[in-house]
């Protein structure tokens, strides 16, 4: 029986499930054992192919184009016009937004026995980081998302600064995303600081506030007597950037820093390329031609440039000694990619499942990666120009780096293939709205459900049995082409040709080892206690030589 | 414990002598002298010299010497093979079939053709036995039972099927070396007569079919070989940082156009081919080749590989070796160019061999009692002129010249080594790094069936039975006799007997039936051939690449955590067993290699220059133009005016 099973809640999926039942004859593409297990969410395209007049086997039906790459053909047979009901019934849950429907998180009543939504509280997090301390507090100016409607409301900002010094920074830097703490070296103290773009336009204007402000955060680090910014896009981008009241920060009028460019393309660029990786894979994998096809997708040269970025960002913050300011044009997409990727890189606590929850949800959804605008969720605008797989493409990133450091990660690819999947199936509130202050007007957190309760009260399944704790590692991984791979099992996991690939046996021997190595400790167990209760014993025998020798205790 | 001077001279592929920042070969007499040299090794080591502060008089011996040593053709005599082998002449020399059989007994042939079950329809013959036959082949090998001795002597071994291994269903994989062109009408009139014959003998039941594959012409040919290799292996010779990253965003269009991972696939693919005729079509598969010592040798030990689970031991891939390629008459000695008496013969045959077995080690690790590690020590073992194993063109070749020897004042013969000891090139801990952790061994079980059953050789079929589809419909002597006489007599014609379309069908049903299903370690074992499945042999092309050095990552870190955890396993399982004897456990244990306590290189073993520094290797060239995205690359991110805000 086919079924194209939707999350909907329980009435819904048994109305789901009869709509195809009833159709299930005119599947007749369909395997008969194949369970389609197709979120709604994840659907961006539904389209009718063929006409009522269309010859031909499988000419006639539905298209439906998805988000994770997959692609969906119905087959159906001419006669009764099912097509169109299910079209619209499709088209409306699908996407919900156009017709003023409620997204399914909202709907979706799942219970599990650990609430995600307590993962991350910012306030931990900064002490965890040992703030404030004597350069950086915690300000709630932010507090009703007045100063900037797209950052949380609890930022971290120089001691030296005051409120209204963040008032005039923020009337020069693009949405008033001004240059607030994410990261401080626990040795060292230097720091990631991350912002948008500085309003110079083209008259280079120059704000007094802004360049004394950079100037207090390089003084909070004396050890170095420049100041490193970041800019994530070509030069020439920056530079185009003039004509439309952005810009960078010149080092004529910010004497104390040095600007370097990190040459990472815009979303169209990436969508564009992900698009042709889709090419490449569906409906067949090029044998010969391979190497080159996947080079012309340029996908894995954007990612060599962004994890280039990140190292860069991290061993100027490590070895280099200087704090550093990452931005892009708005700072919520290349720059929110760097600098939680430079994180991952130099704080080992977020390469833990939890530390890694925390990461997302501060450097992305606290900080306003547009999550709504970049996935679409619920919306029929498939071809909507903001939409980009930013957010993707730095899983993908930590994906590259788990590759090539297989016990550093205490999570495995399944636990980054289900946040993938979860990004776009509307099911948990956790990647809907485009920044905090929308979330918190939506009751978000109230409302629906967190993915990192799925995946919390349920961790076994998301845990890489290699993972090693190394505290104060840092980690750089070797952003060569000779080493970079396209994810197989996320990318082409849907296609047929590509068998997905067996349990690692590495790590399945591994597995075995590990419940060998706990059996034998506890029958180990079990033969010190009888021994030891024999020689309690008085009446054993005493003249046993094994009780002359001293007892040697077994530590484990 | 190899001597170093050994080792080097005959890995040195080209020296370069740098003028004024220039690379030039080093070749013949230098009017200028250099002020650096580098050295180009067939490990892909490169090594850089400054002479700047050396005086003229030493240069020009190091010059003149590394002309002698590297480009000046050798007499076989005067490798160091020979004269290593007097050295050594009196130290104890191991028992070579104690690694694996040699195929230089008549019995080893016929052990062969028991474990495999080929007796029934094949014998081993001695009649080569002093090489009175013909020097091309072994002493002794084995025929099709029928074969008369003189129809084998009729073209000095030429034209006859030459066993290379049995099937469980009794199919078998021959080779064959083609009959020589002939003008003249009578002699070839002569030549059809002949190979009328020997198929009537060997296609009579219990026979079954055979199918023809021409190696020779309608596969790879060794220049493309040559070629791709020679290609490939310059993306890894690289002098300098700068070099690396320029070359690393066109990584994979240079990895392409080389063709050497695209050559891999099609070998790989030729023997999954050869394996479905044998497998479910029932058909013998006769390779035909030219002198049946390259190609032949290649895809007939690949598809033992995947079908043999016995070729996947250590033991049982040594004794592959020994008999396709050692006794199968591969041309090391001009195939690996150790006289650099002719470039035009250097074809790396053998490694290709070597490169797609990794593959199937890297696809399927369990399966393998060796690691890629042991392939790369292989690989590199060619070279290491101290072992036989790969320096004769031939058995004869090989007996000839110790021969001639041992005829001399001194009555001991020489004392070749054989490169399947291990023990010669690393100490007992270095070795344990060849042996795979993860294999499955042969399940226990199979013994006691073994008693039972007579099927001695028992595999586990991973196929369901297709042996309906074997009852061939066509004859063999109406459509194929001529078929196969034109291809031996010389006329290089499509040698199918299914239809291509057929074959392809049938072989994408077979490919597809095998990967549905769950990979048995044990039985047949096929590799993946798509795209992004065939990759770059990391370990043996990357390992002299500081660059590309991921320190305290790659496989090795999990396969170190499962070694420890190995080890942990089988101290409790003593202190268990100590208790059970009411003794305290032995303490002492042996540290595994890898356990070391610094972080290892992904390229461990081999890795040249641990990196103790943490600074990360950062690329160093720029963005390349994007070419018909630069539209989009010019637009914002969201078009916002921004002016004022």
């Amino acid at each position: 029986m086919s079924l194209l099973r939707g999350l909907l809640g329980m009435e819904l999926i048994g109305m789901w499930e009869k709509l195809f039942l009833d159709c299930q004859e005119r599947f007749a593409l369909l395997d008969s054992a194949l369970i389609l297990d197709v979120p709604l969410g994840v659907i961006s395209r539904i389209e009718k192919m063929g006409g009522a007049t269309s010859r031909g086997e499988n000419s006639y039906g539905l298209d439906i184009t998805c988000k994770d790459l997959r692609n969906l053909r119905f087959a159906l047979k001419q006669e009764g016009h099912s097509r169109r009901d299910m079209f619209e019934i499709l088209t409306r849950y699908a996407f919900p937004l156009a017709h003023s429907l409620p997204i399914f998180a909202f709907l979706n009543e799942e219970k599990f026995n650990v609430d995600g939504w307590t993962v991350y509280n910012p306030v931990e997090e900064y002490r965890r980081q040992g703030l404030p301390n004597h350069h950086w507090r915690i300000t709630f100016i932010n507090k009703c998302y007045k100063l900037c409607d797209t950052y949380p409301a609890l930022l971290v900002v120089p001691y030296r600064a005051s409120d209204e010094d963040l008032r005039r920074v923020a009337t020069f830097r693009s949405r008033n995303r001004i240059p607030v703490l994410s990261w401080i070296h626990p040795e060292n103290k230097t720091v990631i600081v991350r912002c948008s773009q500085p309003l110079v336009g083209m008259s280079g204007k120059r704000n007094k506030e802004d360049e004394r402000y950079l100037d207090v955060i390089r003084e909070t680090n004396r050890q170095v007597n420049k100041l490193t910014i970041y800019d994530a896009r070509p030069n020439v981008n920056a530079v185009a950037n003039k004509a439309t009241g952005g810009g960078y920060e010149s080092d004529d009028v910010y004497h104390n820093a040095e600007l370097f460019f990190l040459d990472i393309h815009n979303i169209h660029v990436m969508r564009e390329s992900l698009k042709k990786v889709k090419d490449i894979v569906y409906p067949n994998v090029e044998e010969s031609h391979w190497l080159s096809s996947l080079e012309s997708t340029h996908w894995l040269e954007h990612i060599k440039l962004v994890l280039t970025g990140a190292i860069q960002v991290a061993d100027r913050v490590s070895s280099g000694k200087s704090s550093v300011v990452v931005h892009c044009s708005d700072g919520w997409d290349r720059t929110a990619q760097l600098t939680s990727l430079a994180m991952l890189m130099l704080d080992s606590f977020y390469r833990s499942i939890e530390g890694f929850e925390i990461l997302v949800q501060k450097e992305w959804i606290s900080f306003g990666h547009k999550f709504a605008s970049r996935i679409g969720h619920g919306d029929k605008n498939h071809a909507d120009a903001d939409r980009s797989p930013i957010f993707l493409q730095f899983i993908d990133c930590v994906w590259q780096m788990s590759k090539q450091f297989p016990t550093a990660f205490e999570f495995n690819e399944r636990f980054l293939i289900t946040i993938l999947d979860h990004l776009y199936s509307c099911r948990f509130g956790t990647f809907l709205y485009n920044c905090e202050s929308a979330r918190e007007k939506q009751k978000v957190t109230e409302r629906t459900v967190s993915l990192w309760s799925l995946i919390n009260s349920n961790k076994d399944k998301f845990k890489n049995p290699f993972y090693t704790k190394e505290i104060n590692r840092v980690l750089y991984p070797v952003a060569s082409m000779r080493h970079l791979e396209l994810w197989v099992n996320y990318y082409i996991r849907w296609n047929p040709r590509i068998k997905q690939q067996q349990p690692n046996p590495v790590e399945q021997r591994y597995m075995e080892l590990l419940a060998l190595r706990d059996e034998y400790i506890k029958r180990l167990d079990e033969l010190q206690l009888a021994n030891s209760a024999k020689l309690s014993d008085p009446s054993a025998s005493p003249s046993s030589p094994s009780q002359m020798m001293p007892h040697v205790q077994t530590h484990f | 414990m190899v001597p170093l001077q050994a080792r080097c001279w005959s890995y040195v592929i080209v020296s370069y002598a740098v003028f004024d920042e220039k690379k030039k070969t080093l070749f013949g007499q230098l009017k200028k002298y250099p002020e650096k040299l580098v050295i180009h090794c067939k490990d892909l080591r490169v090594f850089h010299f400054c002479l700047r502060y050396t005086k003229e008089e030493e240069v020009k011996r190091i010059v003149s010497g590394i002309i002698h040593h590297t480009q000046a053709p050798k007499l076989l005599k005067r490798l160091f093979l020979f004269s290593y082998a007097t050295a050594a002449r009196n130290s104890p020399a191991t028992d070579p079939k104690k690694h694996a059989v040699m195929f230089d007994t008549l019995q080893d042939w016929c052990r062969e053709l028991e474990r495999t079950k080929g007796n029934m329809k094949y014998k081993a013959v001695s009649v080569n036995e002093g090489y009175k036959v013909c020097e091309r082949l072994p002493a002794y090998f084995v025929v099709p039972a029928p074969l008369l001795e003189e129809d084998i002597e009729f073209f000095q071994g030429r034209g006859i099927p030459i066993w290379c291994w049995s099937c469980h269903n009794g199919c078998a994989l021959l080779k064959m070396s083609a009959l020589p062109k002939e003008q003249d009408d009578s002699m070839s009139q002569i030549q059809k007569n002949f190979s009328d014959r020997i198929y009537r003998t060997v296609h009579r039941p219990p026979y079954e079919t055979a199918k023809t594959e021409d190696l020779s012409s309608n596969f790879l040919s060794l220049q493309e070989i040559q070629m791709a290799y020679s290609k490939f292996k310059q993306l890894f010779l690289i002098d300098n940082s700068t070099e690396f990253w320029d070359t690393d965003i066109k990584w994979f269009s240079l990895l392409e156009s080389s063709s050497w991972l695209d050559i891999i696939r099609r070998c790989l693919k030729k023997a999954v081919e050869i394996i479905e005729c044998l497998e479910a079509q029932n058909m013998n598969v006769l390779l035909l080749e030219d002198n049946a010592s390259d190609l032949c040798c290649l895809v007939s030990s690949l598809a033992q590989v995947m079908m043999d689970p016995h070729c996947r031991t250590v033991f049982g891939f040594q004794s592959l070796v020994q008999k396709e390629w050692v006794m199968g008459g591969h041309c090391f000695l001009d195939r690996c160019n150790h006289l650099r008496q002719s470039d035009k013969e250097e074809v790396p045959v053998f490694l290709l061999f070597l490169d797609c077995v990794w593959q199937l080690v890297h696809q399927h690790p369990p399966a393998f009692e060796f690691t890629e590690t042991y392939l790369t020590v292989l690989s590199d073992s060619l070279y290491i002129p101290i072992f036989s194993t790969f320096f004769f063109n031939s058995p004869h070749q090989k007996d000839m010249n110790v021969g001639k020897e041992s005829q001399d004042s001194q009555s001991r013969p020489l004392n070749l080594l054989t490169v399947w000891d291990w023990s010669v090139q690393f100490e007992p801990k270095a070795q344990t790094l060849l042996t795979n952790p993860l294999y499955v061994e042969k399940p226990k079980l199979e013994k006691v069936q073994r008693k039972g059953t007579h099927f001695k050789h028992q595999r586990q079929l991973s196929l369901p039975l297709t042996q309906s589809k074997s009852s061939p419909k066509r004859g063999f002597f109406r459509e194929e006799t001529d078929h196969l006489i034109k291809n031996l007599l010389g006329k290089r014609i499509s040698k199918l007997i299914n239809s291509s379309e057929e074959l392809q069908d049938g072989f994408r049903e077979f490919y597809d039936g095998w990967h549905s299903r769950p990979p048995s370690y044990q039985g047949l074992l096929l590799p993946h051939l798509e795209g992004p499945e065939i990759k770059v042999w990391a370990q043996r092309y990357l390992r002299w690449i500081p660059e590309a050095q991921i320190l305290g990552g790659g496989g090795v870190a999990t396969m170190s955590k499962l070694l420890e955890m190995m080890e942990e396993v089988q101290r409790l399982q003593e202190k268990i067993e100590a208790r059970h004897h009411s003794q305290e456990a032995l303490q002492a244990e042996a540290a595994s290699p890898l356990r070391t306590s610094g972080r290892l290189s992904s390229l461990f073993p081999f890795a040249l220059l641990q990196r103790h520094s943490s600074k990360p290797v950062l690329p160093t060239s720029g963005w390349k133009a994007l070419g018909d995205e630069d539209d989009l690359a010019k637009r914002e991110d969201e078009f916002v005016d921004l002016g004022d805000v």
